[in-house]
């Protein structure tokens, strides 16, 4: 285990110990993150890895023959073994490619795979509760490709409706889902929608974005057919993303961006694309933030993802009570009311109170909180929304966030009311 | 808490719970409208009806926080009945009034101060500058506003 790595056991307040910005002091109080939904916070690991890297090895990757690019490209090769691990993917490093965040990972395989596999007619089924990442890249490839964007509609308990699903299916030759909503909390039926896309010849992609930093991820036993997430969600850094497929599926896709590193060869007549992830990381790739993510994964896999996820099942269950009896019905939660597949994100619907007011009030007790609709247009729009307040969780969060959250929501109600 | 009283003012709420000329008017004749703030989904519809060049009536609809909304209610107020070239003259001055003041030293500043007592309630919403992404929301009616002015010429 890298040096630095001392957890050997879940405790919160160990993890918020290995966390600098958790020390901040905001407005006078000492500040209550509650927006890990967004962008997590970053343990000492992730950023010393990074520091290290600039300060002992800073070098080109692919490239040099010297000691620090040796060593350069062993921190950024390395990184891509510990994801591989870490979602168990079963063909290990050769499966996983870097990009700069989940989004570009969703446009590669909508240009990529998208536009190399799907013709004209052919349906692409996503859900209503879908992040803008997975539904724009889809409509572009509609543009272009003549394909059909179809949504599975969600339900009034923030479900996805599955009861038409067979009528649903109807050439759909992918379908691409959240595995869980970053606005609802919602953690969908991934191995369901496996069998269910499979059984009809249709592909499975998964936004992981949301699901990685919080639950056990085994993509092998999920049986899926992409995978795709961001560093920054699970204690990494900005700036890098992560796209999985079956090495025969990424051998078989065209190149997506072009230029150094993803060739083979070129000529003056052409050029031949590189196989295996390189043909799909053109330019020099983010070498100081896959040390960073190649940290964050030995550090959430020093605490236990299963503890992870039991520790924030806690804390929302906590949160959901408290909320449902303090505020006599003042404060709505936007997401299921149990936490039965359900994850630590919660939208909150303020009485007569915009969100981005509740956001402003809860920032002078030194509450982060994100307002807004969270990227999630057609999703807002489902439950006539047109903004909430979303707390969500980390491995770092204690009731004591909660107790500050709910002291402040008190106030914004009384405020506006 | 006294910077979120300074946003926050009790006129600013006031004409959240009770926002002025809310409503629609029949497009055409009158002038619709609309203005989005993307980043947080605030949505606002002016009409404008315009006569002999003088903004005989505004209506406004939409939604969005108490500052987007108390803005653009502050602001149907403060130019209905106006003429066009004192409707422009406002949007300027309430322009000027949600500009972060430059803070470096060396640099002169050539934002001259706004006189407050014209702006009459308006007013009220200098507090927002100290929150600079809520300068968004208070400036989406006026944005809009101008749009529909612009929409005339």
């Amino acid at each position: 285990m890298a040096a630095g790595h001392t957890v050997t056991s879940f405790d919160p307040c160990r993890v918020r110990a290995d966390t600098p910005l958790l020390t901040r002091v905001v407005h006078d109080r000492t500040i209550t993150y509650l927006d890990s939904a967004a962008s997590s916070l970053q343990p000492r690991a992730v950023i010393e890895a990074m520091s290290r890297y600039y300060e002992l090895r800073h070098a080109n990757v692919h490239r040099g023959v010297y000691q620090t690019a040796n060593e350069a490209t062993a921190v950024y090769e390395g990184a891509r073994e510990a994801i591989a691990r870490f979602i168990n993917a079963p063909g290990g490093a050769n499966e996983i490619v870097f990009t700069k965040n989940a989004t570009e990972s969703f446009n590669l395989l909508a240009k990529s795979w998208g536009t190399a596999n799907l013709k004209p007619g052919d349906v692409v089924l996503v859900t209503e509760m879908e992040h803008h990442a997975n539904i724009v890249p889809w409509f572009q490839l509609r543009d272009v490709a003549g394909i059909e964007v179809r949504f599975i509609p969600v339900t009034d308990d923030f479900r996805l409706d599955l009861s038409n699903i067979d009528e649903l299916m109807k050439d759909v030759k992918l379908v691409s889902v959240t595995a869980m909503s970053n606005v609802l909390g919602t953690i969908n039926p991934i191995k369901e929608l496996a069998a269910i896309a499979h059984r009809c010849g249709a592909l499975l992609a998964v936004d992981g974005a949301q699901l990685v930093a919080h639950e056990v991820t085994d993509v092998a036993d999920l049986d899926v057919d992409f995978f795709i997430f961001s560093a920054h969600k699970m204690l990494g850094p900005t700036g890098i993303g992560v796209f999985w497929t079956r090495e025969e599926t990424l051998n078989a896709m065209p190149p997506f961006l072009g230029g150094g590193g993803m060739i083979a060869d070129v000529r003056i007549d052409g050029y031949t694309p590189a196989s295996g992830p390189a043909r799909f990381e053109a330019g020099t790739p983010p070498i100081a933030e896959a040390a960073g993510l190649g940290a964050a994964v030995l550090y959430l896999e020093s605490l236990g993802m299963a503890n992870i996820a039991e520790h924030e099942r806690g804390l929302t269950a906590d949160a959901l009570t408290r909320l449902a009896f303090e505020f006599e019905g003042r404060v709505r939660v936007i997401g299921p009311g149990d936490t039965v597949s359900r994850g630590g994100v919660i939208s909150l619907d303020v009485e007569g109170v915009h969100a981005h007011d509740v956001a402003q009030v809860l920032d002078q007790f030194g509450v982060c909180v994100r307002p807004g609709h969270h990227c999630a247009k057609p999703l807002m729009r489902r439950f006539n929304l047109s903004a909430t307040a979303r707390a969500s969780y980390g491995p770092y969060s204690l009731v004591r966030d909660t107790d500050v959250l709910l002291e402040a929501l008190g106030h914004a109600v009384t405020m506006f009311g | 808490m006294s910077n979120l009283e300074d946003l926050y003012r009790e006129v600013i709420l006031d004409h959240y719970r009770s926002p002025r000329n809310r409503g629609e008017l029949t497009s055409p004749p009158a002038i619709r409208v609309e203005g989005f703030n993307p980043l947080c989904g605030d949505e606002v519809v002016v009409y404008l009806d315009v006569r002999d060049g003088v903004l005989v009536d505004i209506k406004l609809t939409g939604h969005g926080c108490s500052i987007s909304q108390s803005s653009s209610s502050l602001m149907s107020a403060a130019v209905k009945g106006k003429t066009i070239e004192e409707v422009r003259e406002t949007i300027a001055t309430f322009k000027q009034l949600m500009t972060v003041p430059r803070s470096s030293p060396d640099e002169k500043s050539e934002v001259t101060p706004v006189d407050l007592r014209a702006l009459g309630e308006l007013a009220a919403l200098q507090g927002v500058v100290k929150f600079p992404v809520r300068i968004k929301c208070a400036m989406l009616a006026w944005n809009t506003l101008g749009q529909g002015l612009d929409e005339l010429a």
